[in-house]
């Protein structure tokens, strides 16, 4: 039996840090907690800022709730930049060391940047992660822009799209591969997205990338296609995709890589050569994790819901003693994402999924529910609009049922599996 | 209990005032089948899963030809006595499945908004000030008929757009359709022929407020319903119509007398109450889980579904017993404790997945503005006997009196 | 105060945008959107919409009163 924590770090103050705060003190730890943050701002949501912040309903503040008792000492725009493991210490930017029992590493990720840094410097550029991003963007969608080029086929690009359409400026959307979406959603239900997406009037152009920008007078003022064709705009994200921030741990001895910190089912981080690094964990975007429910193969989850869960594993886990009282991340993954007016949802994961069957609605109601197999067992399940049918499907992708999970159903099609 | 389950044992009028122990003795299978091949879910996790559940059906309607008291007391209701029409095409949403229920439950929802169901409160104060008034200089009531009845109906006529002039009318008809639903599994044949002229009654007479209102559309439900260009035809508006009225007034004299009555024996909750009415919202989230209106609800397995280590087969019917749920003590700490600080309150007293109640806004807003008023006015107030009596009805278990003593009315 | 809602767990019960009207909102059959930052005046409708969603999926604490408010034990 370890001695129990006396002195808490958890390094990134965003999602997972300050919930595995909260789930610290839940379970009665009661000593020195210390977040250390890189942003300047208190942990905020970041869901919002592609949404309703950028169209600007509500409120710009989406700073997290936090407990009035939390009793935590926040450093602020302090990165941490190297971990001694074996002197137990982290040390920040500004040169402070911060000793601790136990660790915690959930420094997420930071959006990919431009890959030409001329380019990615013109005024009218941007990318989408933090609350300033947010700002800034916001900012610029307010001033009458003549149109929007949103590079990236994710839910980003789409949200923003969505985002934009709301606010009635014209949009092309530049998507690199032949179906949107189709990493998280799969070919069928990235499609139908992309098709209501045009209905709203995006301009969405398929296998469609940028060869360079123009500028003058360092502003943006078009981007030329690989195609050739030129498309006269004031304003470009980049959503494609993010990094781990990870270099901090450089030279520590853990091992991480732009695929994330790897860590065991119990969020506990590994050492280059294998083994748990004593009294270090991780949570979040940046953690590595074996899957249970794909056969433990190491999944970094980049969503809301698994940053939550596992910051909660993970402090059950600081708090635990010894490694026969702790319990293994068994999160099932899954997001949401509005758009367009439709909410879609996901549980599972869909990579490698080999057959899809709608199980309610239907493609043309724009309102079902889609589960996906792999090798006869249902991994994964979409909802477009019918939130309310997830659970159960949710319930058969634990128990790894067959596929297709649930026939004879409520308002089911007749069952047709095709390829996802 | 020799020769009768313990699902018998709860339709027993008998057990009415306290089912709870059978309640925790069912639980002890938390999927349980019964004699007459019913499955009864007692439990919260199993409850909580099957309630959401695609697999269980709540287009339970009845071959008219093989018809059978289903003990689902609204059931028994509606669908026996209605029209023909309505009965073979056109049940009300709560027994339809998507997507016929989400199209009509749906267009209730683009009536039912926000703001409409906002404009109750001030509404409802006035009939609760009213009510209230006339109790001044007796030192004996009957909440549930001085009260508990007579508020729910008016907030729902006024909903609806039944003008003043008819409300007599349509109270009446609510309680007929309400005394109906007593005799639970049970009803005689006198009931049944009074019912059947009921409805057929409320049929005729909303038909014609359905003209007028399309006519003359007014700030209202019906003319909202009647006027929608998407909307439905007369005989889904209708049964919508009968059962707004039918299901949001039993549940909500219950939700308001099993409120008064658990602050009674509970008095350090009623003084609270009275001291910050501002935890109301809480304490009525409570008294869902602690003492819910509806006790259990009875669907149809569409096919066989595995749960808790046994299959309940197909066509099988399922009874969900949220009453029972609520107090499942894997769920809920020290369950049989009525307390409104309780942490995560996941109560199952308004139901849960495409059914959750289309009428908890409003019913929560009529439970607050009640039990505030009644604890804040009425003085030196005692139960004269409890338990109270019950009207028969498991499912929607209420009390038929709340006899109270009283020392006076305080002015509002 | 600061609101958050758990988008994984909401299922579109509208609940909360009943009891806090100005607060919440659906864009679409089942999209959310909140103010994530409302008034202090606010509390009573945020704390009813707290109670009144049948997931339990919204969690609110009033603001903080200081960015850095440190502890030792």
């Amino acid at each position: 039996m370890t001695t129990p924590p006396e002195r808490i770090v958890v390094v990134g103050a965003s999602l997972a840090g300050l919930a595995a705060a909260h789930a610290l003190r839940e379970r009665g730890f009661a000593g020195r907690l210390t977040l250390v943050g890189a942003e300047p701002h208190r942990p905020y949501d970041r869901p919002p800022l592609s949404k309703q912040v950028l169209r600007g309903l509500y409120s710009a503040d989406t700073t997290l709730p936090c407990h009035p008792e939390l009793r935590a000492e926040f450093r602020f725009g302090q990165p941490a930049t190297r971990l001694d493991l074996a002197g137990r210490v982290v040390e920040c930017e500004d040169g402070s060391r911060l000793p601790y029992d136990r660790l915690l590493i959930a420094t997420g990720t930071r959006a990919r940047p431009w890959p030409n840094p001329a380019e990615a410097a013109l005024a009218g550029v941007f990318t989408l992660r933090d609350r300033d991003d947010a700002e800034r963007l916001g900012a610029h969608l307010r001033t009458k822009l003549q149109r929007v080029v949103l590079v990236g086929g994710g839910f980003i690009g789409f949200e923003v799209a969505s985002t934009c359409r709301d606010l009635d400026i014209p949009v092309t959307l530049l998507v690199r591969d032949a179906v949107p979406l189709a990493a998280a959603l799969g070919p069928r239900l990235g499609g139908l997205i992309g098709e209501v997406a045009r209905e709203k009037g995006v301009d969405l152009r398929l296998e469609s990338e940028i060869e360079r920008m123009e500028g003058a007078g360092g502003r943006l003022t078009a981007v030329i296609l690989k195609d050739g064709e030129r498309i006269e705009t004031d304003c470009l994200v980049a959503a494609i995709g993010t990094l781990r921030n990870v270099e901090w741990l450089d030279g520590s001895g853990l091992e991480a890589d732009a695929g994330g910190l790897r860590c065991d089912a119990f969020c506990r981080a590994l050492r280059a050569d294998g083994r748990v690094a004593e009294g270090v964990f991780a949570a979040g975007d940046v953690a590595r994790w074996p899957n249970p429910h794909d056969d433990d193969a190491l999944v970094a989850v980049e969503h809301w819901g698994n940053a939550r869960a596992q910051a909660e594993t993970a402090a059950a886990n600081m708090l635990a003693g010894d490694a026969s009282a702790m319990r293994r991340h068994d999160h099932l993954p899954d997001f949401w994402s509005q758009q367009f007016g439709l909410t879609i949802k996901l549980v599972g994961l869909t990579e490698g999924a080999d057959a899809l069957a709608v199980v309610h609605g239907s493609f043309k109601e724009r309102r079902l529910v889609a589960a996906f197999g792999k090798g006869g067992r249902t991994v994964a399940a979409a909802a477009i609009d019918s939130a309310r049918w997830l659970p159960a499907y949710k319930a058969a992708i634990r128990e790894r049922a067959p596929f297709p999970p649930i026939e004879n159903a409520v308002d089911q099609p007749r069952i047709r599996v095709q390829e996802p | 209990m020799s020769g009768s389950t313990l699902f018998d044992q709860i339709l027993d009028p008998a057990n009415r005032a306290n089912p709870y122990p059978l309640y925790a003795e069912l639980r002890k299978i938390p999927v349980a089948r019964q004699e007459d091949g019913t499955y009864v879910v007692s439990t919260h996790a199993e409850l909580a899963r099957l309630i959401s559940d695609p697999r269980i059906s709540s287009d339970d309607l009845p071959d008219p030809q093989k018809f059978r008291w289903t003990g689902h007391p609204v059931t028994d209701l509606l669908v026996r006595p209605v029209r023909a029409e309505i009965r073979k095409r056109h049940p009300p949403f709560i027994f339809r499945d998507p997507p016929d229920h989400d199209r009509l439950r749906g267009q209730v929802m683009r009536c039912f908004t926000p703001e409409r169901v906002r404009g109750m409160r001030a509404k409802t104060q006035e009939i609760t000030d009213d009510l209230i008034g006339k109790m001044r200089g007796k030192t004996q009531i009957d909440l549930v008929d001085d009260f508990s009845y007579p508020l729910p109906v008016t907030v729902i006529c006024e909903l609806l757009g039944v003008p003043a002039e008819d409300e007599a009318q349509f109270h009446g008809w609510a309680t007929q359709l309400a005394t109906a639903l007593e005799p639970n599994r049970r009803s005689d044949e006198e009931t049944r022929a009074k019912n059947e002229v009921c409805f057929t009654e409320i049929a005729d007479y909303l038909q014609g407020l359905i003209k007028e209102k399309r006519k003359d559309p007014q700030d209202d439900i019906l003319s909202d319903l009647a006027i929608d260009r998407e909307g439905m035809n007369d005989f889904d508006l209708i049964a919508t119509a009968v059962l707004l009225l039918v299901a949001g007034h039993e549940t909500t004299v219950n939700l308001i007398t099993n409120g008064m009555l658990t602050l009674l024996r509970f008095p350090e909750h009623g003084e609270r109450l009275r001291a910050e009415p501002e935890i109301a919202p809480r304490l009525i989230e409570e008294l869902l889980r602690y003492e819910p209106p509806v006790h259990y609800r009875t669907r149809l397995a569409l096919t066989d579904i595995p749960v808790a280590g046994i299959t309940i087969p197909k066509d099988a019917p399922v009874i969900f017993l949220l009453a029972a749920a609520n107090r499942d003590p894997l769920r809920f700490p020290d369950p049989d404790r009525f307390d409104p600080d309780r942490p995560d309150n996941r109560h199952l007293g308004f139901g849960g997945g495409l059914h959750y109640c289309v009428g908890a806004p409003l019913a929560r807003i009529e439970a607050e503005v009640a039990l505030i008023s009644l604890v804040r006015r009425l003085k030196g107030v005692s139960l004269t006997e409890d338990p109270p009596p019950y009207r028969p009805g498991a499912s929607l278990r209420g009390p038929r009196h709340l006899r109270l003593a009283l020392e006076g009315v305080a002015e509002e | 105060m600061k609101v958050v809602v758990d988008l994984n767990r909401c299922q579109a019960y509208a609940q909360c945008i009943y009891a806090a009207p100005g607060h919440f909102a659906l864009h679409g059959r089942e999209a959310l959107v909140y103010d994530p930052s409302p008034d202090e005046t606010a509390r009573g409708a945020i704390e009813r919409a707290i109670h009144a969603c049948p997931v339990r999926a919204i969690t609110a604490y009033p603001d903080a009163a200081d960015a850095t408010a440190g502890e030792a034990r």
